[in-house]
């Protein structure tokens, strides 16, 4: 089931309240998007530790065949 | 009680086979016929960089699709694992090359690969 933008920032939000997320729809089909995520609790963590804590934010939506969002590119950063 | 577990065995093996080899890919497809293109695009990169490595194809086996994801935290494929360790999936290991950081860790982990074909991939995405 596809996912509107809105929806992923949501769920990114409750985990990141104060981050800065920017969603691009790459394809059109609210199937394929890029997720920029910003925030200070990045600083000190590798990009593995980011990103597992984001992909920990959406719950399970990217998981398995069932998975709402078959494609998500990650980008996590710590704040300049 | 004793019951197989598949997902059980499957991180059994999924332990092994990381050690047993310096760079495994685990991905949808081989790495001569990737079938996804995220997975392409990392064994791509390593094919291109001359790396040595093991693919492990999770279409092929249920236990070892949902076992890797459990192994490594990590809800998606592919997974590349250089010595032992979870490096990354497609975005970290796409930003890694354009970064030098892969080059570093493939010559901190003793893994050979072509420097001059890392720098064109640099080069071409510049």
């Amino acid at each position: 089931m596809p996912m509107q933008p809105e929806e992923i920032e949501d769920l990114i939000r409750e985990t990141f309240p104060d981050a800065e997320i920017t969603i691009t729809d790459l394809a059109g089909d609210g199937n394929h998007y890029a997720a920029e995520v910003i925030d200070a609790s990045f600083a000190g963590q590798n990009r593995v530790q980011q990103q597992r804590a984001v992909y920990a934010a959406l719950k399970g939506k990217m998981d398995g065949p069932a998975g709402d969002l078959h494609a998500l590119a990650l980008t996590t950063k710590a704040p300049d | 009680m004793t019951m197989s577990d598949p997902i059980a065995d499957a991180k059994t093996q999924i332990d092994e086979t990381i050690k047993a080899n310096s760079v495994v890919l685990y991905m949808k497809g081989t790495k001569s016929m990737p079938q996804c293109g995220f997975s392409s695009r990392v064994a791509g990169v390593l094919n291109y960089m001359g790396v040595e490595f093991q693919d492990v194809n999770v279409l092929a086996d249920d236990a070892v699709r949902q076992g890797i994801k459990e192994f490594s935290d990590w809800p998606t494929i592919p997974q590349l694992y250089v010595q032992g360790e979870f490096v990354g999936g497609c975005d970290i290991i796409t930003e890694m090359t354009l970064t030098g950081e892969l080059d570093k860790l493939f010559e901190d982990s003793g893994v050979s690969f072509d420097k001059d074909a890392a720098d064109k991939i640099r080069e071409a995405n510049a």
